[in-house]
């Protein structure tokens, strides 16, 4: 198959699964005639027609709670949040209502939703429109998480989130988008909970998601050059986590970074340092580092912004600190 | 305009069962009431007495395969659907065989089987999803109808503006149930809202309103099977304005200190639906009596079969989190 973009691969997964099956939909803020504010759901409205690609009003409690009633009666919503900071809208729906009804109904219900949702630095849009905010929902029980980086993982990921018969928050990021690389043609779907190695190494694992990834990818290649061997390593998923992945790697190369875009403080990369260093402290030769945003909202000035969010860079320094020690 | 009396034409059956039905909710809560006191009921309890009418008028009227979303105060509700009164006593007690085996409790009653969509303990919150579910059955053009129950105190929440606003604007196939019953916990409706008339926010959707006093459960039925059936005919939602009472605290316990006990007399008086049904359709002492001694021996028996019901482990905890 030809290259497809990140941005392709996601529709694709998203038209598969409309062709296949009847009860899948999207609804979403202009995602109809305008194709979304990323451009994702282009092209849709015609083949699928509106009343199963629904534009919504602006209205994000709604539209999250329409999904949860909707798969609470047979459907596959997949519901399109435009910028995962408007989560914080639909907080309530999704923590109180999607993630719980099966527990509280003592598994009589599911609620298979996918909420779509798409954030990320690197173009100046302030404080309320790239935010990273995935370490809001690995917190909750009853939610899986998935952060897929480049345009394989996320098709085959988001089919099955869709497929998936639980609440799935299936983060995006913008500036990953554009990327491309070859797909297999036959859409491929890749379990939940289970990591990519996507550079084998032998010094140091650096445990990475999104844009990170990437970043991460960038950094080993300079490290590399350094005689230092790095192994780079994408959850994928962030809930569940693949900690079975996640060890073995740490157990090979025996030293650790995280790095994700979001703020640091208290962060995903947190639960990943916690979880090493509970099921693999004896093999760890140095502490574990951590990559990520400082902690302040993000700014709008692009000097300030590119201050605040991590890079290659970052991931380096944070490689050549841990392979200083021990 | 003069109020017009309509005349019943309800059947002696019809006119039994709602009697029933209503009794069986009156001696339910006075019994979770009476337990509760005693210390025998974990967690947080409110009970529906004084809005019997609601639950039973709305519940009757509803198909097999019509689906619900009920609030805190939801045992009406849930009894009503017709969920046996065992398995609702035995989620109070925290039993696996309660009717969300204990992983519930009172303000999280659910029973899927019969439509029960679960009782949820955030105002409002279970109203987008009947929206959600309403537009299911839109999608697949089934002929069935989802509802929610709320309170007036729901009215203020965005959960209700934004669920209605999509309902009309999808004309999808649901009833939203507001029971009026003027208070919001310990708030009254003067304090909550700054209009009287809470059909006006559903008329600015350009939603359809039909208003019933739901002291009455003949009108009450009789209203409920025109809204339902107007959403089932794909002629888009209706807003189901029931002006109701609620005549008890809001929660179990609760001294009402903010409220006129002279008032709360008169309505016990003049508002008990029970009461009204009797007058209405002239129902005897002993027709009653005979009712009462059989909806008690199941409240009863309902007790005895929760204290006889199995403890979850502590582990259990841990099930039912993901599908």
């Amino acid at each position: 198959m030809p290259e497809v973009s990140y941005r392709e691969a996601v529709r694709d997964a998203l038209e598969q699964a409309m062709r296949k099956d009847d009860s899948v939909f999207i609804m979403g803020e202009d995602i109809a005639e305008m194709g979304g504010s990323m451009g994702v759901t282009q092209g849709m409205l015609d083949e699928f027609g509106a009343e199963r690609v629904r534009n919504t009003p602006i209205s994000e409690i709604a539209i999250v709670g329409a999904g949860i009633g909707a798969a609470m009666q047979g459907m596959r919503p997949i519901v399109e949040v435009m910028y995962e900071d408007f989560l914080t809208v639909s907080m309530e729906q999704i923590v109180n209502q999607a993630a719980k009804h099966r527990y509280m109904s003592g598994g009589q219900l599911k609620v298979p939703l996918t909420i779509r949702t798409q954030g990320g630095a690197g173009w100046s849009p302030g404080a309320q429109h790239a935010q990273q905010v995935e370490a809001w929902f690995v917190h909750v029980p009853g939610l899986k998480v998935v952060f897929a980086s480049t345009p394989t993982d996320v098709r085959g990921l988001l089919w099955s989130a869709i497929y998936d018969e639980n609440p799935v928050i299936f983060f995006e990021h913008r500036t990953l988008y554009g990327l491309k690389e070859e797909v297999p043609d036959e859409l491929e779907p890749i379990p939940i909970g289970q990591g990519r190695v996507h550079r084998e190494g032998s010094d140091v694992t650096v445990v990475a998601t999104g844009r990170l990834v990437h970043e991460a990818l960038s950094a080993a290649e300079e490290a590399e050059s350094k005689g230092v061997s790095v192994e780079v390593w994408d959850p994928r998923t962030l809930q569940p986590l693949d900690v079975d992945g996640l060890v073995a790697s740490v157990k090979k190369t025996n030293r650790c970074v995280v790095a994700h875009e979001a703020v640091t403080r208290m962060g995903f990369g947190a639960e990943i340092a916690a979880v090493v260093q509970e099921q693999a402290f004896d093999w760890l030769d140095a502490p574990i580092e951590r990559v990520g945003a400082k902690f302040a909202p993000l700014p709008f000035a692009p000097v300030m912004e590119e201050y605040v969010v991590p890079h290659a860079n970052d991931v380096l320094e944070a490689i050549k600190r841990t392979v200083a020690r021990g | 305009m003069a109020k017009v009396e309509r005349k019943s034409t309800l059947s002696e059956e019809r006119v039994r069962t709602f009697l029933r039905e209503m009794l069986l909710i009156r001696r339910f809560e006075e019994k979770v009431e009476e337990r509760f006191r005693a210390g025998e009921l974990p967690g947080f309890l409110h009970v529906a007495i004084g809005q019997e009418a609601v639950a039973v008028g709305v519940c009757q009227a509803l198909d097999d395969g019509d689906v619900f979303a009920s609030t805190h105060r939801a045992h009406g509700h849930t009894l009503a659907r017709g969920t046996h009164p065992n398995a609702v006593m035995a989620e109070l007690y925290g039993k696996l065989e309660g009717c969300s085996h204990g992983y519930g409790g009172s303000m999280h009653l659910y029973d899927v089987e019969r439509g029960n969509l679960g009782a949820n303990a955030v105002v409002g919150g279970g109203l987008p999803a009947i929206t959600g579910a309403a537009l299911a059955f839109k999608l697949r053009k089934e002929p069935r109808v989802a509802v929610a129950f709320f309170g007036d105190g729901a009215t203020n929440i965005g959960t209700f503006h934004e669920s209605l606003n999509l309902a009309q604007l999808w004309q999808v196939p649901a009833v939203f149930v507001l029971e009026d019953n003027h208070w919001a916990e310990s708030t009254p409706e003067i304090q909550h809202s700054p209009i009287r008339d809470l059909s006006k926010r559903a008329e600015a959707f350009g939603m359809k309103v039909m208003k019933v006093d739901g002291q009455d459960v003949e009108e009450v039925h009789r209203v409920a099977q025109r809204a339902l059936k107007h959403a089932r005919d794909g002629k888009g939602p209706v807003f189901l304005h029931v002006e109701t009472e609620r005549l008890v605290g809001h929660y179990i316990g609760d001294p009402q200190v903010y409220r006129d006990k002279e008032e709360l007399r008169r309505l016990q008086e003049t508002r008990d639906p029970i009461k009204l049904f009797r007058e209405k359709h002239g129902i005897s002492d002993e027709e009653l009596e005979e009712h009462d001694s059989e909806v008690q021996e199941l409240v009863e028996a309902s007790v005895e079969f929760a204290k006889a019901g199995t403890d979850p482990k502590p582990e259990d905890a841990l099930k039912n989190i993901y599908a």
